[in-house]
C-alpha cells in the first residue's frame, strides 16, 4: 500500500480479469442485440400501436429513464424472487441490462424513424405495398442508419453501467477486481488497470460497430 | 362490393367530394370523371388543392365527404378497397422518392414480389423490360444517389410501371427537376400517353398538356374552375380566372 | 426479521432521499465550476486546453462511474486525505459531472456561429470580455435543457455512493429490504421516490427546449 504501487498482483491474476471481461462483453451483446429488436418493436407500437399498447409502452420507457439501474437490477433480482420468481444473478443482470437498453432505445429509434421523409412511406404504399412491409423494408433501414451513432453510444453506456451487476456477485470484470483486490489489498492499482481495461472495451466496441454500421451502410443513402 | 367494370363505367369517378384540414377547407365539391386511356392535366396555381384532389384517389389523403370510385370500387376505410385501388393505380412524385438502400433494379422488383407475389426471376425480367422502355437500362445496379434527378424520376416511372396499373397519376413529376433533364421525363410521358394509359397529371408544363391531353382541368382555392380540351381551353378560357392563370403562365 | 409498516418504511427512506438530493446538489455545482473551468482552458488556449480537456471528458465517459468512485475512494486516502463516503462520492460525481457538463456546453457554444466570434474580436474584445458578455449569454440558453437533462442522469448516479458506504437513499433501502425481508416492496418505494425526483425534471427539460425551438 502507499505509494509503492504494486502491479504484480494484477498481471498475476490476469485470466480473473479476462474471464471478468469476457463476461461483461457478452452481457452487453445480449443486451444489445435483443435490446435493439425490442426497441424497434417498442416505437413501432408507440407511433402506430392501439392506445393502451402505446401508453403501456411510453409509462415503461418513463419509469426506466427515471430510475437509476442499480435500482431495477435490485429490484429484478431481490424483489421478483418475493414473488415466487428465482432467478440466477447473471440471469437477472441480462435482463436488467436489457430492460434498461430497451427504454433508451426505443427513443432513439423513434427519431429515427421520425426522421425519414415521409414520401418514403408514401411511395411504397402507393406501389400497393403493404404498411407493415412498407415499415420493414422502406422506412425501417432508413431509420437505423440514420440513428446508428446514438445506438452504438448507447450500447458502450450499457457496457459501462454494467459494471454495477457485480454489486449482485456476477463475476463480471469489476466483480473480479473486488476479488482480486480483496484478497491483494492493493484496491488502486486493481481498479486502475481495470478502468483501464473498460476504456479499452468502450473504444474497441464503439470502433468495431461503428466500422461494421459503414460496411452496412456504405454508399448508400 | 365493386361494379363490374364497362367501357361506361369510368376508370375514376369523384362526385362532389369535400376535404378539410382541421378548418380549412382544402377541396370544394369536386366532381371529376375519367375514362379508360383518357389523359387528364390538371393545373392551377400553388395551394388550389390539386396534389390533393389526386392523392385522395390513392388513399394517400382522406376525403370527408363525397365518394372517389376507382374502376367501380368506392375508396373507403375498407383496407381491402384500399389495397386493391393501390395496386391499380400508380403514382409518380415530385420527390422522386426512390428507396436510397436499394439498388435500381431492386426498387422496381420490391413491390411485384411483395405484393404480386412474382418470382425474383420474372420481377427482375420485368423490370429490365421497362427499364429499357425508359432508357435507363445501364443504371439497373447503381443506387438512387448515383442517378441524376432526370434519371431517378425516370426510375420512378419505370417502378409504378412495374406494377402494371391500369392509371398513372403523376404529382408534379418534373417539379424538383434541373430544366435541362424535364425534357427526358415529359419523352416518357408522352410516349406513355401515346399508348393510351390511363392518366392524371398535376403539372405545370403548358407544352405537354397542349400536346397530350384529352381534356384539361383547372383548379383554384381548391374549386375546379374550368375543365376543357386543350384547343378551348388555351384558346377560349371562359372564366377569368382561368384566363389571369394562363395569362400568367403562358408569359414565358 | 423485522416487522415494520409502510407508515415506518417511507419516512425513513424519505430522509435518505435528502442525502441524494445533497450529494446531487454538491455534484452540480461543483461539476458546474469544473465544466467552466474546462471550458475557458479549452476555448482560451486551444492547442493545449482543447487536447487535455479532451481527453479528460474522453476518460469520464470512457470508463464506468463505478470505478470511477473506487478509485477516489481508494486513491484519496493514499494521499493522506481520510475520506468519508460523502467526500469520495462528492469529489467522483464532482468530476463525472464536469467532464459531462463540458462535453454539453461546448455542443452548445460550437453551435454558436462563427461570425459571433469574428465580430467581437474585430471590435478588439479580450477573451474573457468575448464569453462574458458575448459568447456566454447565447449558449445559456440554448444549454439549459440538456443541463436539466442532465442533472436527471446526476440525480440517477448518485445510487452508486450506496456502493461505498454513503446513506443515500438506495442504500436505506438496502437496509430496509434485508430488515423486512420485503424487497419487492422495499426497492419498488424506491424507485418511486427516484421517479418522483427525476421525472419533474425531466418534463421541464422537454418543456424548456420546446420553448427554446419555438423561440428561434
Amino acid at each position: 500500500m502507499g505509494y509503492d504501487f504494486d502491479f504484480t498482483a494484477i498481471s498475476n491474476n490476469a485470466g480473473l480479469l479476462l474471464h471478468g471481461a469476457g463476461l461483461t462483453l457478452l452481457l452487453a451483446a445480449i443486451a444489445a442485440t435483443i435490446g435493439v429488436a425490442l426497441s424497434i418493436g417498442g416505437a413501432a407500437t408507440i407511433l402506430w400501436g392501439h392506445r393502451w399498447a402505446r401508453r403501456a409502452v411510453q409509462t415503461y420507457v418513463e419509469v426506466i429513464r427515471n430510475t437509476p439501474f442499480i435500482v431495477q437490477l435490485f429490484f429484478i433480482f431481490f424483489g421478483l424472487p418475493s414473488l415466487g420468481v428465482r432467478i440466477p444473478a447473471v440471469t437477472a443482470a441480462a435482463l436488467a441490462m436489457t430492460i434498461n437498453l430497451t427504454a433508451y432505445g426505443i427513443e432513439i429509434v423513434r427519431a429515427g424513424i421520425g426522421s425519414v421523409s415521409p414520401g418514403q412511406r408514401e411511395a411504397g404504399l402507393s406501389l400497393g405495398i403493404s404498411p407493415v412491409s412498407v415499415f420493414i423494408f422502406v422506412v425501417l433501414p432508413q431509420a437505423i442508419a440514420t440513428v446508428y451513432p446514438a445506438l452504438v453510444s448507447q450500447i458502450v453506456i450499457t457496457m459501462l453501467e454494467s459494471a454495477v451487476v457485480s454489486q449482485i456477485a456476477v463475476s463480471d470484470l469489476t466483480h473480479a477486481a473486488d476479488l482480486i483486490q480483496s484478497r491483494t489489498y492493493r484496491a488502486f492499482e486493481t481498479y486502475f488497470v481495470v478502468a483501464v481495461m473498460y476504456l479499452a472495451m468502450a473504444l474497441t466496441l464503439r470502433w468495431a460497430l461503428n466500422r461494421a454500421g459503414r460496411q452496412l451502410f456504405a454508399g448508400k443513402a | 362490393m365493386p361494379l363490374p367494370p364497362d367501357a361506361a363505367t369510368p376508370m375514376i369517378e369523384m362526385r362532389h367530394v369535400n376535404k378539410w384540414y382541421g378548418d380549412f377547407q382544402v377541396l370544394k365539391d369536386i366532381s371529376l370523371s375519367v375514362s379508360k386511356g383518357e389523359r387528364v392535366v390538371i393545373c392551377g396555381p400553388s395551394g388550389s388543392g390539386k396534389s390533393t384532389a389526386i392523392r385522395c384517389i390513392n388513399r394517400l389523403e382522406q376525403h370527408q365527404q363525397g365518394q372517389i370510385f376507382v374502376e367501380g370500387v368506392e375508396l373507403t376505410d375498407k383496407v381491402k378497397n384500399i389495397e386493391h385501388v393501390r395496386r391499380e393505380v400508380g403514382m409518380v412524385f415530385q420527390q422522386f422518392n426512390l428507396v436510397p438502400h436499394l439498388t435500381i433494379l431492386d426498387n422496381l422488383t420490391l413491390a411485384p414480389r411483395r405484393v404480386r407475389k412474382q418470382s425474383r426471376k420474372e420481377a427482375e425480367a420485368r423490370a429490365m423490360q421497362y427499364l429499357e422502355r425508359v432508357k435507363i437500362a445501364e443504371q439497373a445496379h447503381k443506387y438512387p444517389s448515383q442517378l441524376s434527378g432526370g434519371q431517378q424520376q425516370r426510375v420512378a416511372i419505370a417502378r409504378s410501371l412495374c406494377m402494371e396499373p391500369h392509371i398513372l397519376l403523376f404529382d408534379e413529376p418534373t417539379s424538383a427537376l434541373d430544366p435541362e433533364m424535364i425534357k427526358e421525363v415529359l419523352d416518357v410521358m408522352v410516349s406513355l400517353a401515346e399508348d393510351h394509359m390511363t392518366m392524371i397529371c398535376v403539372t405545370h408544363e403548358m407544352g405537354f398538356a397542349r400536346t397530350v391531353a384529352d381534356k384539361i382541368v383547372f383548379m383554384d382555392h381548391g374549386q375546379i374552375i374550368e375543365m376543357a380540351p386543350p384547343q378551348e381551353f388555351f384558346t377560349a378560357p371562359r372564366n377569368p380566372r382561368t384566363q389571369l392563370f394562363l395569362s400568367q403562365v403562358l408569359s414565358h | 426479521m423485522v416487522e415494520l409498516s409502510l407508515t415506518q418504511i417511507v419516512p425513513f427512506l424519505l430522509l435518505a432521499a435528502r442525502w441524494t438530493l445533497l450529494l446531487s446538489a454538491i455534484a452540480f455545482v461543483g461539476g458546474g465550476v469544473g465544466a467552466t473551468l474546462l471550458l475557458l482552458w479549452r476555448y482560451g488556449a486551444p492547442r493545449v486546453g482543447g487536447r487535455a480537456t479532451s481527453l479528460f471528458i474522453q476518460l469520464f465517459q470512457g470508463t464506468p462511474l463505478l470505478l470511477q468512485l473506487f478509485l477516489v475512494f481508494f486513491g484519496l486516502p493514499m494521499i493522506g486525505i481520510d475520506v468519508t463516503p460523502l467526500m469520495a462520492a462528492g469529489v467522483a460525481l464532482t468530476l463525472y459531472a464536469s467532464a459531462f457538463l463540458a462535453e454539453i456546453w461546448r455542443g452548445c457554444v460550437d453551435s454558436i456561429p462563427r461570425g459571433q466570434w469574428d465580430a467581437s474580436d474585430s471590435l478588439g474584445m479580450t477573451f474573457l470580455i468575448q464569453m462574458r458578455y458575448v459568447i456566454l449569454p447565447q449558449s445559456l440558453r440554448i444549454a439549459i435543457p440538456p443541463t436539466v437533462g442532465f442533472l436527471v442522469q446526476l440525480l440517477k448516479s448518485t445510487a452508486l455512493a450506496s456502493i461505498v458506504g454513503f446513506n443515500e437513499l438506495t442504500r436505506s433501502g438496502q437496509i430496509v429490504a434485508n430488515a423486512t425481508f420485503q424487497p419487492f416492496i422495499v426497492y419498488g418505494l424506491v424507485a418511486l421516490i427516484y421517479f418522483a425526483m427525476c421525472y419533474p425534471l425531466t418534463v421541464g427539460s422537454r418543456v424548456l427546449e420546446r420553448r427554446l425551438r419555438t423561440a428561434r
